[in-house]
């Protein structure tokens, strides 16, 4: 019995100082780290200046990678406001390099943060490897810094990028923006990019993207009233609705249409085909 | 007196643990013991206490008596199931050997009110496999009130009327302790039974308890086949305590746990490894209210049902799934009645409210895949508060009963997820609605010559259930569809006429009865081809929709005729059809139906035969999964006996269920699994003054 109320004791206790410690972090974060609450994905050492990057994800993913930059002057320990980065990914293949889709680099409410998205369409390997450059301009000074970075396949496994040659004989990227999966209607976002040779990708407009999610494990189950992607010009993405009538692993079937209608990658779920060959994965 | 002798004495009279072996070997020898101790009050539940349309009450009080009069009830060890199903006026809806749904006018769950003393309690199972009548037993009751249509609206918002089922309590009669075991197998099934009560009863205090326990293996059809998951077992325990607080006061308070595992469902692809209940009230009843108000009666009660459904022991399932269902509900009412002059009025004011939750989850072939989980209902809140009246007025010859209903429901959906789930169908779903209920109803009795009319028109109406209104593809395995809810549904509306011819001359009596229901927006499941089915090989998906109408009719012809007064024929025939506005047919009605039963009384010897039997069903809806049944006709045999030795009671019944061992279904039974073949049974009763 007494060991009981000894053990309890100890973790009201324990409770309490966890508490309280972590009430502390926090306020000193507010104040230290804007990114406190994300991952410190790499951090590139030149010109006297520690470039971080952050993301919400644990790693460089393949797909779409929403990215936050800062850059502290190793001089003064302060992070450099307005500035202004641009970015260049680079995969060094055995036989060929390319680029994939990149978004400009914007500054954030907080001057010192800076943010853009990266979509990799593969990972690296032993063989061949990404790297990143980064190119910025401060106080009217150039300065260009570029170093490799791990591009790993989604830790599930899930497919959340295509890499496809079109009907038109156009090569297209399109992505999936990262979400937080639940049963019922979801907010769902895709990007788009066409590849204008093998560094240029230009993000594309006016198109439609159609929605089939199918749960291959349950019949090919299908839920109704999704919304069909479209371009939103604010965001630059494509925006729909995607509903799950359950938890569980998701195929979202997917056709592009462009703006005349045509399909351009991908064809509707029937009986004796069982998906598109354009598709994303969900599983939650 | 015998009273602390009684006292001591109960436990080994109980006979088990110690004795429960010795019990059980009789049970395999399939002899049915009973013995009852010192006068008891028996069970009964005939034809004489199910009123179908009548503008009195009757409160039939069981007796160990009447119990052995009554050769209606042909086996002492049936269960409600085959009570309810003995009435005229009901049919029984069978999915497996355990927990019947009964139908009324051809209208069966949320068309009927259902309760147990008055308290709503609303099954915990999205596929119906748990009707309130399931969380009962024989053993608690002392009478079914069957009233049809709006006549039942007294318990509640009803279409095809009501069941109230009363339980059996001591009611400050000075009995002192009363003792009975009972025992009782059948061969068919191996079903067995224990069972054992005890009460006391004083001028100022009553207590009640009895537990009974029911086992059964699978059972065979005609011809020998054996139904595979036909079996069952549960326990049930109740209590009734009752206080005189002082004169014309009484406080009681009753409970009812019951308990059900290993309930197999031969007709579904899922059985039961558990449904729960805790049923529990508190009664005020003071005989003087205010002013000239009489009998008030207040009642506060609360239940919680769960059940659990299994798949685990049924071999080839395409996917194993987890289908847990939670019903909670609480209430009260008080009513009060008030004699004018010719006029008796029943003022009622009630509410309950309801929580029912339940869920599903699925497990993929594929082990890396995660687990599919849905709310097939999301948490859905009822609130519903009713104010009844009634004014029963004698005039002359005659009386009239108007009575009315107002009431207001309140279906709120509590899960978020659930909310979040519906909104794929029905974007703009709010959380919370309202419906405003009515019924009102007109009956009227008389005498024209030497006929005695009683007749009435009436109105009332509904609001959706939860399973029709937030149900999340549920899958129905007897038409092979997976049913969506529909939040916009409009209330269903039933304007209702009946009638009743009946005569009764020195021998023979002759009875003449129909009901008519006109139900606009007639709740149905309709094929939506454009949704998905979920359920692994499923055709396609309902979602319940409003019929423009429905209309539903019955006529029952009945007759008695007594060669003596020990000899008595009686029998009687029904016509059943239900239609929608096109003129196709809603399913689950019944074809024509009769029974015969010809009973011999002799006091000390009784003896019944019972011939019952449908014509093909030829007026079925293939969408709804239903073929044309064939006809049958069935009989049954029962055979009483009492002796007397050294004062004491001893009563031997012997009976065969199904005498020629027909294979037989009726349109009742879901999917076609063929009812029980020839079953025989026997019981002896040892009552000890």
């Amino acid at each position: 019995m007494r060991t009981t109320i000894l053990l309890i004791a100890a973790f009201i206790f324990s409770l309490g100082f966890t508490s309280c410690s972590k009430n502390d972090d926090e306020d000193q974060n507010v104040v230290e780290n804007p990114l406190a609450d994300y991952n410190l994905l790499t951090s590139f050492k030149s010109n006297g200046h520690d470039i971080q990057i952050y993301s919400d994800q644990e790693q460089f993913t393949v797909g779409y990678n929403e990215l936050f930059i800062r850059i502290k002057d190793d001089d003064t320990d302060a992070f450099i406001k307005n500035a202004d980065i641009s970015w260049k990914p680079l995969m060094h293949m055995t036989g060929m390099m390319h680029g994939c889709p990149a978004s400009a680099i914007e500054t954030t409410e907080d001057t010192s943060v800076y943010s853009g998205y990266l979509v990799f369409q593969m990972p690296g390997n032993a063989d061949e490897y990404w790297d990143l450059t980064l190119d910025y301009k401060i106080d009217g000074l150039d300065y260009s810094t570029s170093a490799r970075i791990d591009v790993n396949s989604p830790a599930d496994g899930k497919r959340r990028v295509n890499s496809f040659m079109g009907s038109d004989d156009v090569r297209y990227v399109l992505a999936m923006l990262p979400m937080e999966p639940k049963e019922g209607v979801n907010n769902f976002a895709s990007v788009l990019y066409k590849m204008e040779d093998m560094i240029t990708f230009t993000n594309v407009a006016g198109y439609k993207v159609t929605l089939d999610p199918r749960m291959p494990g349950m019949g090919n189950h299908s839920s109704p009233n999704n919304e069909v992607l479209t371009y939103d010009t604010t965001t630059k993405t494509y925006q729909g609705k995607l509903n799950f009538t359950m938890t569980g692993y998701w195929k979202i079937n997917l056709e592009l249409i462009d703006e005349n209608g045509e399909t351009l990658k991908g064809n509707g779920v029937a009986e004796e085909n069982e998906s598109s060959s354009l598709f994303f994965e969900i599983e939650f | 007196m015998k009273l602390k002798e009684n006292a001591t004495s109960a436990p080994c009279a109980w006979g088990w643990p110690g004795c429960s072996y010795r019990v059980f070997a009789v049970l395999f020898c399939s002899l049915v013991t009973e013995v009852i101790q010192a006068q008891v009050q028996k069970v009964i539940l005939n034809q004489d206490t199910i009123l179908p349309i009548n503008l009195e009450e009757v409160i039939l009080i069981s007796s160990f008596k009447k119990a052995m009069d009554s050769t209606y009830v042909y086996n002492p060890m049936a269960t409600l199931d085959n009570y309810l199903e003995s009435s005229t006026k009901m049919e029984m809806l069978k999915r497996g050997a355990y927990a019947w749904e009964p139908v009324l006018n051809d209208m069966s769950s949320e068309r009927l009110s259902i309760t147990i003393d008055g308290m709503h309690i609303f099954g915990a199972c999205t596929d119906k496999m748990d009707p309130v009548t399931a969380y009962v037993d024989v053993s608690n009751l002392s009478e079914a009130r069957i009233s049809s249509g709006q006549q039942g609206s007294e318990q509640g918002s009803t279409i095809g009327g009501a069941i109230d089922l009363k339980l059996e309590k001591s009611n400050f009669k000075p009995t002192g302790w009363i003792g009975e075991v009972r025992t009782g197998g059948e061969f068919n099934n191996a079903a067995r039974m224990l069972g054992g009560k005890v009460d006391y009863s004083a001028e100022h205090f009553y207590v009640d308890t009895d537990v009974i326990y029911r086992r059964a293996d699978d059972y065979n059809a005609g011809g020998g086949e054996e139904v595979p998951f036909s079996q069952y077992e549960k326990y049930n325990l109740s209590a009734n305590v009752g206080f005189m607080v002082s004169d014309g006061k009484k406080l009681s308070t009753s409970f009812i746990y019951d308990e059900a595992r290993d309930v197999g469902y031969p007709a579904l692809t899922m059985d039961v490894s558990l449904a729960r209940a805790f049923i529990g009230s508190v009664t005020w009843l003071q005989d003087r209210f205010v002013g000239n108000f009489m009998n008030w009666e207040t009642k506060l009660y609360a239940n919680t049902i769960e059940h659990v459904m299994d798949d685990t022991k049924r071999p080839d399932v395409p996917m194993h799934m987890d289908m847990p269902g939670w019903s909670d509900t609480y209430g009260y009412y008080s009513q009060t009645g008030l004699k004018v002059e010719n006029h008796k009025f029943l003022v009622k004011w009630d509410g309950f409210y309801n929580k029912s939750l339940a869920e599903m989850t699925m497990y993929p072939k594929d082990f890396d895949e995660k687990t599919m989980f849905m709310l097939t209902w999301p948490d859905v809140r009822t609130l519903n508060t009713g104010f009844y009246a009634e004014d029963k007025i004698g005039i002359q010859e005659s009386s009239l009963k108007l009575l009315a209903r107002l009431g207001i429901q309140n279906n709120t959906v509590a899960s978020d997820f659930g909310l979040n789930s519906l909104r794929i169908f029905y974007p703009d779903m709010v959380k919370s609605q309202g419906h405003f209920l009515k019924s009102f109803s007109a009956q009227y009795q008389t005498k024209i010559g030497f006929l005695d009319f009683n007749g009435g028109l009436a109105y009332g109406d509904r609001a959706p259930s939860v399973t029709e209104g937030y149900g999340f593809y549920l899958f129905n395995s007897f038409d092979n569809y997976d049913y969506i809810g529909n939040p916009n549904l409009k209330n269903e509306k039933s304007i209702e006429g009946n009638l009743r011819f009946s005569s009764d001359w020195e021998k023979l009596k002759l009875g003449l009865e129909g009901h008519y229901f006109h139900i606009k927006d007639y709740i149905l499941g309709e094929i939506d081809t454009s949704l998905s089915a979920m359920t692994l090989g499923a055709e396609g998906v309902k979602i319940y929709g409003n019929l423009d109408y429905a209309t539903l009719y019955n006529a029952t012809l009945d007759a008695e005729y007594a060669y003596s007064t020990r000899l008595k024929l009686s029998g009687n025939i029904s016509y059943h059809r239900g239609i929608d506005q096109d003129g196709g047919n809603l399913p689950f009605i019944s074809p024509l139906a009769y029974r015969v039963y010809l009973q011999y009384d002799l006091g000390f010897f009784t003896g019944s035969f019972a011939m019952k039997g449908a014509g093909r069903q030829v007026n079925f809806n293939p969408g709804f999964g239903e073929d044309e049944t064939d006809a049958y006709t069935v009989f049954s045999l029962n055979l009483g006996k009492r002796f007397i030795l050294y004062d004491n009671m001893i009563d031997v019944a012997f009976g065969v269920d199904n005498v020629f061992d027909t294979y037989y279904s009726t349109y009742s039974d879901w999917k076609d699994i063929p009812r029980m073949g020839r079953n025989f049974f026997m019981s002896v009763s040892y009552a000890i003054k």
